[in-house]
């Protein structure tokens, strides 16, 4: 296990190192240049060059690789040029702020969706089973922008009782922990609604097997049979999707933080890309294919905990 | 003797969309402590229903709609949902049909085992941990105490069964219900699970249900035996009584459509039972059995229900013209064929071939290896004759018959069909003449039936490819097809999901002889089929092989079959031949001790036969081990120590036979013309 893991930190390292290379080129290859960008359509061309020498942009791209990717290794990530302040301090700021909403959201859907998608497959086609059937296809099939302007009418329009936009400000006259219930709502209605779903189908497919068969004539009771033999097995399907999810609340989130004027990194993301701000983009990238590479790897190692059979 | 369960006019049903439909129909019969009944039938006569029903635990939508199931006096029907936990797995256990699914992959064996004990009353789980180790030691599996820690994909197909009967029997339940227990193992396997299940009900008084298609294994475990048809209970009786004088025409057809390793062989013809069971059968208001009856008469037969006969001497049998049929009783054994010759011209030429694989783990480093799969063998096959290919799953028959029809290349060696050397060209880079010449038939027809296509598209394709005949030519020989293998020819517009699993495999057969082939190699042919058909498969084989001089490679695991079809016999072990020739002289002594055993595991359904002697323990040696001496040296009761193991057995050939052994069998019968010669030895 120690020596898998080992490989797989290898393998990650290696990856990152490729892709912040694929990332790099782009950059290079894209139209535009950036001293441009920051300078303005009315800059001399003069102005331009200086900014450029400034800047070492004059120097082979494969140095200047180098050297962000030294600068990187310290968490150095270069200055963004829409924002105008760091790369570093801006992302950890949103990335904290994403990562928190990430982590209720993840608290909330995963017992949610575990527990409703065992009771319902645990006796398929009962009434509990179609219920919860219709609950989680509504739910996934809901956009998310449709589901956030549905609630926001009811709860904010309607009723009064939520914050429209969520700022994580204190002064914007709505306790912090009241920000967050919209957009938790709205995730995890969205991404529970297929969760469930997922847990469900592999629940019924356990259900069917002959050990659960085995399991009930030895004389357990209904109850016993789902605890001990069928629930372990269940999860082992529907583990390694469970974890993906957190890929998408890390950087899949740009919708919900758009509508609620959420200050997290998909937004961030979002912005940067649509000006161009090659550094930041740069630096996200990295940090989202961390964060997948990262769940890859405690997937298959859960993956291997539960299931006896995988050995590596 | 105490009543354990007993159904008594029992009716089962199952309500669905299209309506009710009945399951089971008036089954009664009833087991005595420490009785032994085997409950025969084929696919779909409503066996497991029995099991299930009394279990109280029947698929949704299926009820008991009439009569009483008691256990041990008990209505069943009357249990609470606690009282029916307290005798599951207590007073009742089931044994299940393939026990890699019946155990939890994710629950150590032991936690699996101990479980029994703890629902039923212990509260000590040191008590119940020594009770697990002692049940395990009970079913004979080494170590014990290691295998209590280890996970059901650990252990081996028959390792698992032990553990399912260790588990069952946990509690020293009163009945004990095995469904097919030993379906899917290998002879040799069943055989000692078989003989285990004896000894074990000798040991704790048990009773059994016992549930087969295999009329050999019920011989060899119960003491009565009821027959179901469509639902019905059609016969009971002792064992001896009723497969000496079979009285119900079902049960006449059963033992007379099976291949007796006793019997004369060489395709001598079997009386198959004509037709299935048709959906209306079971609801039928007289005999359930008047479509495949030759003895039906319509007022007799058809027109009211008809009663259990008493025959005396506890044997019963449902029929209205069991006068008649007695009268009518003939020899129910198959003729013997008039044998050929075997001088007949070689088709297929197998010389010391082998084939190895090399094993390198995923990631590179770690695991090194040769597997042996196949090591020196020398074969012929001859036009017109079968030769069976024999030996337990992993002996190197399907990687064998892999190689020569090209689905895999072989690594050194030859085989030779005709003057053409096949053994590095797989099907892909094989002419199309040499394709058309060998063709393949497998256990499962599915795996070479598109599901979307016609039989006459499935038919017409090889006739196009192989033969080149323009679509009209191609219609006129589809017709001709199916008659060869006996199939009307509106056949041909159905889709295979239409035909029965016979049929299909008949239209199989057709599929491989649309290109006139010189060679047809078949894996297990009717394996998958019930008696009653497998009977008719095997007939039919056996008139192809007159008609058209074509040879077959037979791959098969069921020696009677082999006794009954081949001509020649190869019997492998751990990739190599250690005993080929004559099937008359491969199967009457001298045996190589490899092939003793096998024969002596083969269940045979006679009450008579003597019960067999210990069964073969171990297992074959992984196929990555180099082995120095004898192959079989490690499971070998006639072992000769310092020698088996240290050398290389000669090859003793006695005329056509050939056997691979350090022992001097020449002794026990006289030599045959060409004397004992010491060939080379067969491992390198
Ligand atoms: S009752 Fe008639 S149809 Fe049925 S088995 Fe007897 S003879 Fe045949
Ligand atoms: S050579 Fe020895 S070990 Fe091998 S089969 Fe003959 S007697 Fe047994």
């Amino acid at each position: 296990m120690l020596r898998y893991s080992a490989k797989q930190l290898l393998n990650m390292a290696l990856t990152l190192f490729a892709v912040s290379f694929l990332v790099f080129a782009l950059n290079e290859l894209s139209p535009g240049d950036v001293t441009r960008k920051i300078l303005g359509p009315y800059a001399s061309q003069s102005q331009v060059d200086h900014l450029t020498r400034e800047m070492g942009l004059d120097r082979p791209a494969i140095v200047r690789y180098f050297e962000y990717m030294g600068r990187a290794l310290t968490g150095d990530f270069g200055d963004s040029i829409y924002y105008r302040q760091p790369v570093s301090t801006l992302i950890w700021d949103r990335l904290g702020n994403t990562l928190l909403l990430a982590a209720i959201s993840f608290a909330v859907i995963v017992p949610l969706s575990v527990l409703l998608g065992v009771l319902a497959g645990m006796r398929e086609r009962g009434w509990f089973d179609r219920a919860v059937s219709v609950f989680s296809s509504m739910c996934a099939s809901i956009p998310e922008f449709a589901m956030g302007v549905f609630l926001l009418g009811i709860f904010v329009v309607w009723l009064g009782v939520l914050p429209g936009t969520s700022p994580l400000r204190a002064d914007s006259g709505w306790a912090i922990w009241m920000q967050f219930v919209l957009p938790v709502l709205v995730v995890t209605f969205y991404d529970a609604g297929y969760l469930i779903a997922m847990v469900r189908s592999s629940m019924v497919e356990v259900m069917r097997q002959p050990y659960i068969r085995t399991a009930l004539l030895k004389g357990n009771s209904f109850r016993n049979v789902v605890a001990k033999h069928a629930l372990r097995n269940a999860l082992i399907t529907p583990f390694t999707v469970i974890l993906l999810q957190l890929n998408y609340l890390v950087s899949g989130l740009v919708v919900v933080e758009t509508l609620f004027a959420y200050p997290g990194f998909g937004r961030l993301m979002l912005e940067a890309a649509l000006a161009k701000d090659i550094a930041v983009l740069e630096a996200g990238t990295l940090i989202a294919v961390s964060v997948t590479m990262l769940t890859q790897l405690f997937g298959d190692l859960g993956y291997m905990a539960l299931d006896p059979r995988i050995r590596v | 003797m105490a009543e354990i369960l007993a159904f008594e006019h029992v009716s089962i049903a199952y309500d669905g969309r299209a309506g009710r439909q009945i399951i089971l129909n008036d089954v009664s019969f009833s087991i005595g402590a420490g009785e032994a009944l085997g409950l025969v039938g084929e696919s779909g006569c409503g066996k497991s229903t029995v099991a299930l029903a009394t279990m109280r635990y029947l698929p949704r939508g299926m009820s008991v709609i009439e009569g009483h199931i008691r256990v041990e006096g008990r209505d069943t029907a009357g249990l609470s949902d606690q009282e029916l936990s307290r005798i599951r797995g207590n007073r009742i256990a089931m044994v299940y049909q393939d026990p890699m699914s019946s155990l939890n992959p994710v629950m150590p064996i032991g936690k699996q085992l101990m479980e029994v004990p703890l629902l039923h009353g212990e509260t000590d789980e040191k008590a119940a941990f020594s009770r697990a180790v002692q049940m395990l030691e009970e079913v004979r599996l080494p170590a014990a105490e290691a295998m209590m820690e280890r996970y059901p994909h650990q252990l081996s197909g028959g390792q698992q069964q032990r553990v399912v009967i260790a588990m069952a029997l946990m509690a020293e339940p009163a009945l004990l219900i095995m469904d097919e227990p030993t379906t899917g193992l290998d002879v040799t396997i069943e055989a000692a699970i078989l003989e285990l299940v004896r000894d074990l009900r000798a040991k704790f008084g048990t009773a059994i249900l016992f549930i087969s298609h295999n009329l050999g294994t019920v011989a060899r475990i119960c003491d009565r035996i009821g027959v179901l048809y469509a639902g019905r209970m059609v016969e009971t009786g002792q064992i001896g009584t009723v497969f000496r004088g079979p009285a119900h025409p079902y049960t006449r057809g059963l033992l007379g459509a099976l291949p007796r390793l006793s019997g004369g062989g060489r395709r001598g013809k079997l009386r198959p039972i004509e037709g299935t069971i048709g959906a209306g059968d079971r609801s039928r208001i007289g005999c359930a059995f008047v479509p495949r009856c030759s003895f039906a008469v319509r007022h007799e037969c058809e027109e009211r229900p008809i009663a259990m006969v008493d025959l005396g001497g506890d044997h019963l049998a449902r029929c209205a013209r069991l006068d008649a049929i007695r009268a009518s009783v003939k020899d129910e054994h198959d003729t013997v064929a008039t044998a050929a010759g075997s001088n007949a011209p070689i088709v297929l030429r197998v010389r010391k071939l082998s084939k190895e694989y090399k094993l390198s783990s995923f990631f590179g480093g770690e695991k090194k290896g040769v597997v042996r799969a196949v090591t020196d063998v020398d074969l012929d096959a001859r036009a017109g004759e079968t030769l069976a290919i024999v030996g337990e799953s992993g002996c190197g028959k399907s990687t064998l018959a892999r190689i020569v029809s090209g689905l895999l290349a072989g690594t050194s060696g030859e085989v030779k069909l005709g003057e053409t050397d096949l053994t590095k060209l797989k099907v892909d880079d094989r002419p199309p003449e040499i394709r058309r010449q060998i063709q393949m038939v497998f256990q499962n027809p599915d795996s070479t039936l598109n599901p979307s296509h016609s039989i006459a598209y499935a038919l017409s394709r090889p006739l196009r490819m192989l033969r080149n005949l323009a679509s009209g030519d191609a219609k006129a020989e589809v017709s001709s097809l199916l008659a060869q293998v006996r199939l009307p020819a509106e056949m041909a517009e159905r889709m295979p999901h239409q035909l029965s699993g016979g049929q299909r495999q008949r239209v199989a057969i057709a599929r491989a002889l649309a290109g006139n082939p010189e060679l047809v190699v078949a894996d297990e042919p009717v394996s998958a089929l019930d008696v009653s058909v497998q009977a008719a498969i095997l007939n039919l084989l056996g008139e192809l092989l007159e008609q058209s001089q074509l040879g077959l490679v037979l791959i098969s695991h069921d020696l009677a079959l082999v006794r009954h079809m081949a001509d020649w016999v190869a019997v492998m072990y751990l990739g190599r031949v250690v005993e080929y020739g004559p099937v008359e002289q491969v199967f009457s002594p001298p045996f190589h001790p490899y092939t003793e055993a096998l024969l002596r595991a083969a269940p045979t359904p006679d009450p008579d036969a003597a019960p067999p002697s210990a069964a073969l323990e171990g297992m074959m040696p992984s196929p990555t081990e180099i082995i120095v001496g004898c192959a079989f040296a490690s499971r070998c009761p006639s072992r000769i120590a310092g020698l088996c193991d240290t050398t290389p057995p000669p090859v003793r050939q006695f005329g056509d036979h050939r056997i691979a052994c350090h022992l001097d069998l020449g002794g026990q019968v006289p030599v045959a013309p060409g004397g004992l010669t010491e060939m080379r030895s067969s491992t390198s």
